[in-house]
């Protein structure tokens, strides 16, 4: 892509470079058995090196890649909260909808950059056709909760997801070919957060900030991982439109509200007694456990960016 | 000619095994837990909670590619059997043992099968409910099936096995598998006592087998009343 400097894609690798040399050195140190806290760290840390491969490659490949890489991460997410929830095989039809229609549908929409339907298919025909087909169907069984956690899958794993690629397709003037820096500027500062949060949480953590959802979130964490993640991103102002300072609210705004996505996330599996979403990425969980925090930042960051910087 | 045909046969037997292990991987993500038995290449019954017809796909995908090729599962002659495309699937394409299930009118005895195969080296998956659970139940009765094959070949392992969600993927009468993870949970061995009688084993295993349950409280019956 052009517009990209060479040092913004290399960046990330060389953090975890860094960041596996700071752990194998902790594991030699720690001899043939290393803690459990150290084991979960290095597979962390080789999640991260697939998930920024990943990335890098979707981004060498265009608009087209981050699109398809999109793609399966709400196919992913999608399967994942499905099978948390209650369904009955009278669902069968709807839940191949979601993901043979709904699913290619909405991705479809952001290839084509058809903003207009791109917002509405989902919240409003998607919410009212869905229903409609299980009730013809008749099966009437906790016939609320089915329609909801259905409604909740689409939105989740595959509406607000969709956000992140279609940030490409914004005409922000002064900032042509670059758009797709704002993709690598939302995930390094709300993945940032995240990893900052549970480092300060580790560190100071003392006071849980809502003790019956997550025991792992403290004030202390939330605090130290918030400021230090805006100040992250009044740094990578240089790679986005905005001014130091508007970078530093924006990445305040976008990690607050990633830390209420991790918070949902945390109350719907403790609803459902699980620990994790899933089990797709070794020491990660699932899809979800990773995304969760991406999933309620996207939108906003999508709206202030296309209502505040667009022409 | 029949040797081609032979080489044929082989090789669209080993493509379909590839193809459907990678298909149910796509769609299910699945994840084999072997938390009683490693993945070996010891002769095994491998016995399992039965729902769909993708189960045993489910169930060989975990396998090592090895032990796979020679691990076939025991299917019902008056269902597979009935056409002769369900029989080239079941015998040809997917090497399933074909058993008559019904004691009415039977021309083979499903235990002698099993027995044969077991001597030709090959390792079983076999469902000891006897047929797809439609039922809101977990586990249905076991039949005497694994008894006769675990006291007549006592040097085979039997291996419970519990396949979560695959019901939900394809339910009996769809075609088309909707993407849901699944898991398979592989238990310790288990072997009569010397002194057990068949229906005690039976209900042990029966036991065992329910105990692998990951997620017991997500089971339909139980949720609905919670």
């Amino acid at each position: 892509m052009t517009g990209l400097s060479l040092p913004v894609l290399l960046a990330p690798f060389a953090v975890l470079a860094l960041a596996s040399t700071v752990a194998g050195v902790l594991s030699w140190r720690a001899g043939a058995e290393p803690g459990p806290t150290l084991v979960n760290l290095t597979q962390r840390i080789n999640a991260w090196w697939v998930m920024v491969t990943l990335l890098s490659i979707a981004i060498l490949f265009g608009k087209n890649g981050v699109i398809l890489l999109f793609a399966f991460i709400s196919f992913a997410a999608l399967r994942e909260f499905v099978t948390l929830t209650y369904t009955r095989r009278s669902d069968h039809w709807v839940l191949l909808g979601m993901f043979g229609i709904v699913l290619p549908f909405q991705y479809w929409l952001v290839w084509t950059e058809w903003y207009g339907l791109f917002t509405i298919f989902i919240p409003v025909y998607c919410f009212l056709i869905m229903p409609a087909l299980t009730a013809l169907h008749g099966d009437t069984e906790r016939f609320l909760e089915r329609i909801a956690a259905q409604q909740w899958a689409i939105m989740i794993a595959i509406y607000c997801v969709s956000h992140v690629p279609f940030l490409l397709f914004l005409d922000i003037p002064g900032f042509e070919g670059r758009e797709v820096l704002l993709i690598v500027f939302l995930i390094v500062t709300v993945q940032g957060s995240d990893v900052l949060q549970y480092i300060f949480g580790k560190l100071f953590g003392k006071h849980r900030v809502s003790p019956n959802v997550s025991p792992s979130k403290t004030w202390e964490g939330l605090i130290g991982g918030l400021v230090s993640a805006s100040l992250l991103g009044a740094a990578l102002s240089v790679i986005t439109p905005f001014t130091p300072l508007q970078a530093g609210a924006v990445a305040f705004m976008i990690c607050a509200l990633g830390f209420l996505g991790g918070l949902v996330a945390s109350a719907i599996k403790r609803d459902q007694g699980v620990k994790d979403w899933g089990h797709l990425i070794e020491g990660h969980g699932g899809m979800l456990d990773r995304a969760d925090s991406l999933v309620f930042a996207t939108p906003i960051f999508f709206h202030i960016v296309r209502y505040l910087w667009t022409v | 000619m029949s040797e081609l045909r032979a080489i044929l046969f082989r090789f669209m037997r080993a493509a379909t095994s590839a193809v459907l292990a990678a298909v149910a991987r796509v769609v299910t993500g699945v994840r084999p837990l072997w938390v009683g038995a490693l993945p070996s290449d010891r002769q095994r019954i491998y016995f399992a909670n039965h729902a769909s017809h993708g189960d045993f796909i489910l169930l060989s995908a975990c396998l090592p590619p090895r032990e796979r090729a020679r691990t076939r599962a025991v299917a019902g002659a008056d269902y597979w059997g009935k056409t002769r495309l369900r029989r080239f699937i079941a015998e040809d394409m997917l090497s399933s043992v074909l058993v008559e299930r019904t004691s009415a009118e039977r021309k083979q005895d499903p235990l002698a099968v099993m027995l044969q195969v077991l001597d030709e080296g090959d390792s079983l998956i076999i469902f000891p409910e006897g047929t797809r659970n439609m039922t809101d139940a977990p586990l249905l009765p076991f039949k005497s099936g694994i008894y006769n094959l675990a006291t007549q070949r006592p040097h085979v392992e039997l291996i419970p096995c519990w396949i979560e969600n695959m019901s939900r993927v394809l339910p009996k009468g769809e075609f088309l598998p909707v993407p849901l993870l699944c898991r398979v949970v592989f238990g310790a061995p288990i072997a009569p006592e010397p002194d057990e009688e068949r229906h005690a084993f039976l209900a042990r295993a029966h036991e065992e087998l329910l105990k692998l349950d990951p997620r017991p409280e997500s089971r339909p019956a139980s949720r609905r009343h919670s």
